[in-house]
């Protein structure tokens, strides 16, 4: 019987092309990711079944940490009503700030208030260096009568007028309800009632109505 | 690609006694650069944070001080859960506080189910007190459970004493430190 001939074929593949496909792939994944910005307090946050991306512009930010400090800041966009903030803290405290404090607050990005009235003007006065090193006390706030950011709150509230206000609790998993009670008091003596919770999102658990829900109207999470 | 045309000249016979230079190869073998591509690409992916943060919306009522203004529910349809230390959480239903039971963030969606389930839903309220041990954690996974189990009226209330009393004195018999 003649043997059909089959011919050899040599098994390396060009690897070129699928270099070439792996690299565009990575340059892509490094040029799209977004860094996060440094950030001077490390909060966790609590998990939610939440969809809905957290806001970026016109934010007033409550941060909680793990120990239950209060810390005020504005998103760094809304440079305008940062000052309008820091004037109306000014007269309405009597505290004295002067042009560079104020400016310390209105024009560093991320900054952030965590101090009561009385120490307001010494922490504006350090800078970015001397402020790394102390330990910040927090805005009081469990103590009712006196709860600084029910003045921080009616600040921003006047300063964002007309405009969208963007109410964001940041809180850390470990921080205690009082402090979260605390700044939901000073939230209601301004009316705002509306505000949102920064969490990281988690699935829907599975057999649950919201669960049931979703497959109808084929969403995911929830969008409240 | 990877290979360059190295023939040069073409057809260019040399004398007898001129050697042949070795005409190496310039194919390179592109395997473990595109091993090492790829494992860059999964290593950024594993380490990127791919979630943005989402942000879960709440709404307050407001405070009103006259008795008669406040909304009125029907006790039998209520459903109270207490928020303690340690993760744990203390539930009863209806108006009387001692029947208090304790259990956990798992657990409560059954209960919470099981009572929506027995009560008329236009009546249904569950009423969330976390006391001051309860962690912010606590409190927002709480809220969000309201949201899985589709609770159409639920509201934050501050504890009483008598209430707050009443866990400690649970947490203190349970061994709850």
């Amino acid at each position: 019987m003649p043997k059909v001939k089959l011919p050899r074929k040599s098994t390396a593949i060009d690897m070129t092309a699928m270099c070439d496909v792996a690299f565009l792939l990575l340059s892509f994944f490094i040029l799209v990711a977004k860094f996060k910005p440094p950030e001077n307090l490390t909060v966790t946050t609590p998990t939610s079944v939440s969809t809905k991306v957290a806001p970026e512009k016109d934010v007033v930010m409550i941060t909680i940490d793990k120990e239950g400090k209060v810390y005020f800041s504005v998103s760094d966009v809304n440079k305008s009503q940062k000052t309008e903030i820091i004037n109306s803290i000014n007269s309405a405290k009597n505290l004295g700030l002067t042009d560079p404090e104020k400016a310390s607050f209105a024009n560093n990005p991320a900054s952030y208030i965590g101090t009561p009235f009385s120490q307001l003007k010494s922490y504006l006065s350090k800078d970015a260096e001397e402020l790394k090193k102390i330990v910040l006390p927090g805005i009081p706030v469990k103590d009712s009568t006196n709860n600084e950011l029910i003045e921080w709150m009616r600040a921003a509230a006047s300063a964002f007028q007309g405009g969208k206000m963007n109410i964001v609790v940041r809180g850390d998993d470990a921080a205690k309800y009082p402090s979260f009670q605390g700044v939901i008091n000073a939230f209601k003596k301004n009316d705002q009632m509306k505000f949102q919770i920064v969490t990281n999102p988690v699935a829907v658990p599975k057999g649950t109505e919201l669960f049931k829900i979703n497959e109808a109207t084929g969403t995911k999470g929830s969008t409240e | 690609m990877a290979e360059m045309d190295t023939s040069g000249g073409g057809g260019h016979k040399k004398g007898p006694g001129v050697k042949k230079g070795k005409k190496l190869s310039t194919r390179i073998d592109l395997t473990p650069m595109v091993d090492l591509g790829f494992l860059l690409i999964t290593f950024f992916i594993f380490t990127t944070t791919m979630s943005q943060p989402t942000a879960m919306r709440l709404f307050l009522p407001k405070d009103v001080d006259k008795p008669e203004e406040q909304n009125k529910v029907k006790s039998s349809a209520v459903l109270t859960i207490m928020l303690g230390k340690n993760d744990l959480v203390y539930y009863y239903e209806g108006d009387d506080p001692t029947k208090l039971q304790s259990s956990n963030y798992k657990a409560i969606r059954d209960v919470i189910i099981d009572k929506k389930k027995r009560t008329d839903p236009k009546d249904f309220v569950v009423v969330l007190k976390p006391t001051q041990d309860a962690s912010y954690k606590n409190t927002v996974n709480i809220l969000d459970e309201m949201t899985i189990d589709a609770v159409k009226r639920y509201a934050m209330v501050d504890i009483s004493a008598p209430e707050y009393q009443l866990i400690t004195a649970t947490e203190a018999a349970n061994g709850v430190k």
